[in-house]
């Protein structure tokens, strides 16, 4: 027992169980309860619409069996491996680990001129971001077009993945960029000096110096922003997943089943995989804190 | 100031200058957009007017979504951070039994149960709940998602704070109500400001649950009228989209500015999921 189990404040544990009701309360509704429940409406026939809206039976693992065989959830899980490898684990890491890298030793107000110019790509509304990029990459007179001189480009339509993966590296990175400042921080300057007194260049001063030290920060981070795209809703705002599934990563695709077919037992079974996905990665990550702690 | 020493200076700030274009170019469109004549996609000095402001205000549903949106994220924000406080207080200061186990349960829920992976459930009991097209119920849901994540930053905060102060007040007679609303909420102050700010900036964001429980267009906040806006599709929506976003984006940066100035950002590298 540490020292904060003593009980300073006298609340003893009914009071205390009293406190932390109202959140459980909605935790557990909102939370808890519908991630059981996935696990039940997966396994059932239950539609939005039709005689299967009333009276969903229970089929078994049929939903899973199906989704194994679709080509669209195929296309839809190697899309959102792509999407996540493009824009988390190279895009947001590597631009975010540059920058920190680049930004070190720069004038302060250059640096917060241009950490202030991520971090504000990071806090504007998803929405608005979508909606920047929508502008941005547009044929009719966007401005990707205007700088390459390529009018007419219609980059949404030809080349929906890159688009989908830029704008998530933009919108992401300010994350990446925090965590590596603040991980090459620790880093001993006096090891830095000694690297770059024998010569060591950039490239070689960050592999061998100063790599070994955020080894602990590059999982973690690869880890929670992996996640984080992986069920990203986003992309639908952006190509809703077309043209023709192009873009149709796996959280665009259960949103598609569920309310615009109407295949609630089929979604559900799809969302439970990434619910499975997501834990494997949760409890990697949590072994990952322990033993850092 | 070998050669060599000069070249990867300049290389350094021809980097720096393409990744500053890369991240700020997108972002003029904002600034020039809402007020330019004859708005286009294209990022471009405007011809100055303020037409489409007044085509914003008066379209029949722009203001409302912001006061929908106002509405969601002040129910949402304040129930996260109201509740969040009083558990986290608790779990930091009595041994409940089942604590451990309790706390491990939560910080999985908040990273495996996203509302991506629970949006056929969530819709499904909102529906059977008759809470579809409930702005109130919609908050509840948010505010369900964020708290895990706002219970464990009180909690690290809560633990900061040294009991010495409560076991003072109790000597001179204080309840418990009053160590808590006295002692304890002003002390962390600091760390109830890191959540408000956090949950208001996700809420205010979030776009998948109202799409998905609020399918009436009066009652939609501002993330789901841009969907709206954009479908329509037309030349009248050019006039309105840039000005909107504008207006929509307004709270976050000044919140942004807050906290850069009070904080800087570089203390809670987690703040937003």
């Amino acid at each position: 027992m540490s020292a904060g189990d003593r009980d300073p404040a006298g609340l003893g544990t009914p009071r205390a169980i009293g406190l932390v009701a109202p959140a459980l309360l909605l935790i557990g509704l909102f939370l808890a309860f519908p991630a059981l429940w996935a696990l039940y409406i997966g396994i059932t026939d239950y539609q939005l619409t039709g005689p299967a809206a009333a009276e969903p039976r229970v089929v078994g693992l049929d939903n899973f069996a199906t989704a194994l065989d679709d080509a669209l959830f195929a296309n839809s899980l190697r899309l959102t491996a792509l999407f996540v490898l493009g824009s988390a684990v190279v895009g947001q890491n590597a631009l975010g680990f540059a920058l920190a890298w680049l930004l070190r030793g720069v004038r302060p107000v250059l640096r917060r001129a241009v950490e202030g110019v991520v971090l504000l790509a990071w806090v504007l509304p998803g929405p608005v971001v979508a909606y920047l990029w929508f502008a941005v990459l547009s044929r009719d007179g966007g401005t990707l077009d205007l700088l390459l001189g390529r009018p007419g480009t219609a980059w949404l339509v030809e080349y929906p993945m890159a688009s989908l993966v830029v704008f998530n590296t933009w919108r992401g990175t300010a994350f990446s960029m925090l965590l590596y400042t603040s991980a090459l921080a620790a880093v001993p300057p006096s090891q830095l000096e000694t690297a770059r007194l024998a010569g060591a260049g950039g490239w070689r001063t960050v592999r061998d110096v100063v790599f070994p030290h955020i080894r602990g920060h590059v999982l973690t981070n690869t880890l929670l922003i992996s996640l984080w795209t992986a069920n990203d809703f986003t992309p639908f705002l952006l190509t809703a997943g077309g043209p023709n599934h192009e873009s149709e990563v796996l959280p665009v695709l259960i949103y598609r089943q569920a309310l615009d077919s109407g295949r609630l037992g089929y979604a559900s079974a799809m969302s439970t995989l990434l619910l499975v996905g997501n834990l494997v990665v949760a409890l990697v990550y949590l072994r990952l804190l322990r033993r850092r702690a | 100031m070998t050669p060599a020493w000069v070249v990867r200076r300049i290389g350094r700030y021809v980097l720096i200058a393409v990744v500053l274009a890369f991240f700020a170019v997108p972002m003029l469109w904002l600034a020039g957009a809402p007020f330019d004549a004859r708005p286009g996609f294209g990022v471009r000095w405007p011809e100055w007017t303020s037409a489409n402001v007044v085509a914003t205000f008066r379209h029949p549903y722009a203001v409302r979504s912001l006061v929908n949106s106002l509405v969601l994220c002040v129910v949402a924000t304040a129930v996260t951070t109201a509740f969040a406080a009083l558990a986290a207080y608790a779990l930091s200061r009595v041994r409940i039994p089942g604590r451990d186990v309790l706390l491990y349960v939560l910080l999985l829920l908040s990273s495996v149960v996203t509302g991506t992976a629970a949006m056929v459930p969530l819709f499904v009991l909102m529906l059977q709940l008759g809470l579809v097209d409930s702005r109130f119920g919609t908050a509840l849901v948010i505010a369900g998602g964020m708290l895990p994540a706002a219970i464990f930053v009180l909690k690290d905060f809560m633990d900061s704070v040294p009991r010495s102060y409560e076991e003072s007040a109790r000597v001179f007679g204080a309840s418990p109500g009053q160590v808590l609303g006295h002692v304890v909420l002003p002390v962390a102050r600091p760390g109830l400001a890191v959540v408000l700010v956090w949950s208001f900036v996700n809420a205010w964001g979030n776009f998948l649950l109202p799409f998905l429980l609020l399918r009436d267009v009066g009652k939609q906040p501002a993330a789901v009228l841009m969907r709206t806006l954009q479908d329509e599709g037309g030349s009248a929506n050019l006039t309105v989209i840039p000005v909107f976003s504008l207006l929509y984006s307004i709270p976050v940066v000044l919140l942004y500015l807050v906290v850069d100035r009070r904080y800087g950002f570089r203390f809670h590298g987690g703040i937003k999921s």
